[in-house]
């Protein structure tokens, strides 16, 4: 069975055609890249996807459940995580309440043991707080767990959003431009970086970015999308070489 | 059905002056994003300086307008320069809770120097004519064709010239307009001075058609204007001037049929009710959230 | 000069160290308490200064409650006393027309209790236009709630109308407040700490972010309103029986006003500065009394001035130690030393 399977998504802004017709099928543990000219409808699928908005046409069936209708935080819980092509961090929150928050789900006790805080709630407490620790200790990001979120050097700000998201406990990650404003050297060990989250979680991973050097170098499969619609896919090298992708890069070649 | 037309009527003269109002919460909320939550005292200024000029410097009706909104539009741009100008880069709460201060601060300033009630002297001879059963008064006329030339003169300013279009564009991108050339401090102090001038001629039509006054009176007045403002979309011109209408209309409509003492809770109601139906007001759309 | 500084600086020391042990807060609590049944049975502070106590417990148990929405939520609710008026009325209706006279005074806790509920209830509704609208038009969505509150007591005769109602006995007392100051703020605190007061935090931080981490943004914002509006409800139900006559223009606007200063004063997303907000401001109000109209005219004014050099408030976003639980002080430590021990295993 698929582990994410999307069947005629169609959205419309305002009679703007963001995400048209498009089809993907993602089998467990793969790691694919979404690439594609800005504008193309690439943030816009992870929003149909995670429920931020809800697809005007189609369906989205996550292990066979639909998500499509689903409010963000249930489609959370069946097991999808995101991060932010603008890091989306809660700034003015600890790095250790950045990763709290995620567990959210995960903390079994009721409003009232949390008012009283009887019951369940300190146990619960406890171990969130553990889970959360471990988290931080495995992204060596637990120097810093009392320091803003925001304060945070950007690279870190990066880190710490892929360590939230993984706090869900997704089957499925959805990375939005994780390289955004990075060099060459950053590049190659956010290439690592990537293989090690999905070694060490066991994720399937989606990855939207421009940079060719990562996607080229990590992803089994691409996508390349434009107009809000697939245009190609396959593997890395035949994408490269598809006349329909330069041309949605580059332009039409034109004859003289 | 003339009852009816005569309510309207009312309604439309009340809803001018909610409209002039709602205006000067429209344009600083549209330009800095902020709610002056002192424009209802600005309002209530307006309506003591008609009071002031009246009573002391014997002027007629034209001039104490005029130096009315002179006085409060100095005064907006005064109190934009010492207390909101500090707090532009400060948490946008801030901010309002300055306003509230400010607010407070005039009210019971004027409190303070005026404590009882005051009453404005008629400015104009006021003459009613009747057709059949409905009457109209010079003043209500007025107050009405008053409000819509100032609002037609707004509305011009505001679509139609450079400095309208600087103010369009400040709210627009509060980063990039500067550094296009734009005198940022500048058009926000000429829309505190339009604005809070527009709210100084509302005190004073406002003082001539009810013309006993008092520090408290902008409260209310200014909580409802800001609702007008809300109700036809903050930060659009033209929805304050529905607004004020819309609010005016369902006031007058509630109090003319049920007892007076429901006027405030239906018209609380439906705002409820319409911000359920149209959660950003009749012309304001919804800002597309960025993800 | 020197001398005094280095005392405060040691008296605060010591403060911090008294306060850095728990059990400091059932010896303070018990002691606050015994202190103020004394106060109000022996009669070792008078009868005003009783008053202004009570006044200042009542605030600041509006004061935290206000804060769990405008400072922590970072939503602006400006209906505060809507309902304080709900809970006062409820809490008045039951001590004076149902509850028999003779058992008015045990039954004081039921009916600020149910006033509390009324006021919860009514919270609740309030939460679900908060489900889509955020920032200014919820403000307003508040604003008119306040408004149609006040405006349905008005025209209730039963209840006097705008007239007020009248009749209450004179129950609320220093010990009374105190214990249901001390239990709002302990409530908030626990609230705050827990999955929902993060959840709280983190719709304040970025509401969509949050529901996509997996915080239900609904169940939280209903949880914080009901919370909210609840203490409201035991405040209005305190005050009712401290001044023993209410109408509905007491619940207006400037009632709300009240609260929001005290609130911005003390500085958001803190129980510390909201009780330092209550307690300044109450205080402060009464120390001016002698100059009448002027107080009014130089409190705003303070409270300009506060914002302009201190945007946040007194004590904005920041926390006393001794309302941090014990396991978020030392989390860090124990991380630390968590990390000791892998690396001391695995060399």
């Amino acid at each position: 069975m698929p582990l994410l399977e999307a069947k005629h998504i169609t959205h419309r802004f305002d009679g703007l055609c963001a995400v048209d017709d498009f089809n993907f099928t993602l089998a467990p543990h793969e790691l694919v890249g979404i690439i594609g000219p800005n504008g193309a409808g690439k943030t816009t699928l992870f929003n149909l996807i995670t429920g931020v908005y809800r697809a005007t046409e189609g369906t989205i069936q996550f292990s066979g459940k639909e998500i499509v209708g689903q409010t963000p935080h249930q489609i959370n819980k069946l097991g999808i995580a995101r991060t932010f092509q603008n890091i989306r961090l809660f700034k003015e929150l600890t790095v250790l309440d950045n990763v709290r928050i995620a567990y959210y789900g995960k903390i079994i006790y009721s409003p009232l043991e949390a008012l009283l805080h009887i019951g369940r709630f300190r146990a619960e407490e406890k171990r969130i707080a553990g889970m959360a620790m471990e988290l931080l200790i495995i992204f060596k990001l637990d120097d810093l767990a009392n320091v803003a979120a925001g304060s945070l050097p950007y690279g870190l700000q990066r880190k710490l959003e892929i360590a939230r998201a993984l706090a869900t406990e997704p089957k499925l990650l959805l990375l939005d431009e994780p390289a955004a404003g990075m060099n060459p050297n950053e590049i190659i060990s956010l290439m690592e970086f990537i293989g090690w989250i999905r070694k060490t979680f066991s994720v399937t991973i989606i990855l939207i970015e421009h940079q060719m050097r990562l996607v080229m170098g990590i992803c089994e499969r691409l996508v390349v999308l434009d107009f809000g619609a697939t245009i190609a896919e396959g593997l890395p090298a035949q994408i490269q070489n598809n006349p329909k992708v330069m041309e949605a890069y580059l332009g039409e070649e034109v004859k003289i | 059905m003339i009852y009816i037309f005569q309510q309207l009527l009312n309604a439309l003269q009340l809803g001018s002056i909610y409209a002039l109002i709602a205006l000067g919460y429209t344009m600083v909320y549209g330009i800095l994003a902020m709610i002056n939550f002192a424009h209802g005292d600005l309002f209530m200024i307006g309506a003591f300086f008609c009071f002031l000029i009246a009573v002391y410097l014997h002027l007629s009706f034209v001039p104490t307008l005029l130096l009315s909104m002179l006085g409060v539009a100095c005064l907006g741009v005064l109190i934009e320069r010492l207390a909101y100008k500090p707090l532009r880069n400060a948490p946008r709460v801030s901010a309002i809770i300055t306003a509230l201060g400010v607010g407070l601060f005039l009210e019971n300033f004027t409190l303070a120097l005026s404590p009882y009630p005051q009453h404005i002297p008629e400015l104009i001879t006021n003459t009613t004519w009747n057709f059949g059963s409905l009457s109209i008064s010079s003043l209500q006329i007025i107050v009405i064709v008053l409000s819509l030339v100032l609002m037609l003169v707004l509305d011009f300013i505001v679509h139609r010239t450079k400095t309208g279009i600087a103010m369009r564009a400040i709210s627009w991108d509060k980063t990039i307009v500067p550094l296009m050339g734009v005198p940022v401090n500048k058009i926000i102090s000429l829309t505190f001075a339009i604005g809070t001038g527009l709210g100084g001629a509302a005190g004073v039509m406002y003082g001539l058609a009810y013309p006993v006054i008092d520090p408290y009176m902008g409260i209310m007045i200014g909580w409802k204007a800001f609702i007008c403002a809300v109700v036809g979309g903050i930060g659009n011109v033209r929805g304050a001037m529905i607004g004020g209408f819309i609010l005016a209309t369902v006031e007058i409509m509630v109090a003319a049929f049920f007892p007076s003492t429901y006027r405030d809770f239906v018209a609380f109601s439906l705002l409820l009710v319409l911000l359920i139906v149209r959660p950003y007001g009749i012309l304001g759309k919804p800002q597309p959230q960025k993800v | 000069m020197d001398k005094f500084t280095t005392t405060y600086s040691q008296l605060l020391t010591r403060w911090h160290t008294l306060t850095a042990h728990r059990f400091f807060w059932p010896v303070f609590i018990l002691a606050g308490l015994l202190f103020s049944i004394a106060a109000a049975r022996l009669e070792i502070l008078d009868q005003y200064v009783q008053l202004i106590l009570i006044y200042v417990g009542i605030n600041i148990i509006l004061t935290v409650s206000l804060n769990l929405i405008n400072g922590y939520m970072g939503e602006f609710s400006v209906g505060h006393a809507g309902f304080m008026a709900i809970g006062a009325y409820i809490a008045s209706i039951l001590t004076v027309s149902v509850f028999p006279q003779a058992s008015v005074n045990f039954l004081f806790p039921v009916a600020i209790l149910t006033g509390g509920i009324g006021a919860a209830l009514i919270g609740f509704l309030v939460a679900i236009p908060s489900f889509k609208t955020r920032g200014d038009y919820l403000a307003i969505v508040t604003l008119a709630f306040g408004m149609i509150v006040k405006s349905c007591l008005e025209n209730i005769d039963a209840v006097g109308g705008p007239r007020g109602f009248l009749g209450m006995d004179k129950l609320t007392t220093l010990p009374w407040v105190f214990f249901w100051t001390v239990l709002s703020v302990w409530v908030i605190r626990n609230l705050v700490y827990s999955k929902f007061g993060r959840g709280v935090l983190s719709i304040r931080e970025d509401e969509i972010a949050a529901s996509l981490m997996s915080v239900n943004t609904r169940q939280v914002k209903i949880i914080a309103f009901v919370v909210s509006s609840f203490f409201a409800g035991i405040a209005g139900g305190l005050f009712a029986h401290a001044l023993q006559f209410i109408n509905p223009r007491m619940f207006d606007i400037l009632k709300s006003t009240d609260i929001l200063i005290m609130v911005y004063l003390g500085g958001i997303a803190s129980i510390a500065g909201s009780i330092l907000g209550a307690i300044i401001y109450t205080i402060l109000l009464e120390i001016l009394r002698p100059m009448g109209v002027w107080r009014m005219v130089l409190m705003p004014l303070m409270l300009v001035l506060l914002m302009i050099y201190r945007p946040r408030g007194i004590m904005g976003l920041r926390e006393a130690k001794m309302f941090v639980p014990l396991r978020d002080l030392i989390l860090v430590k124990i991380l630390r030393q968590k990390k000791k021990e892998a690396t001391d295993a695995s060399a």
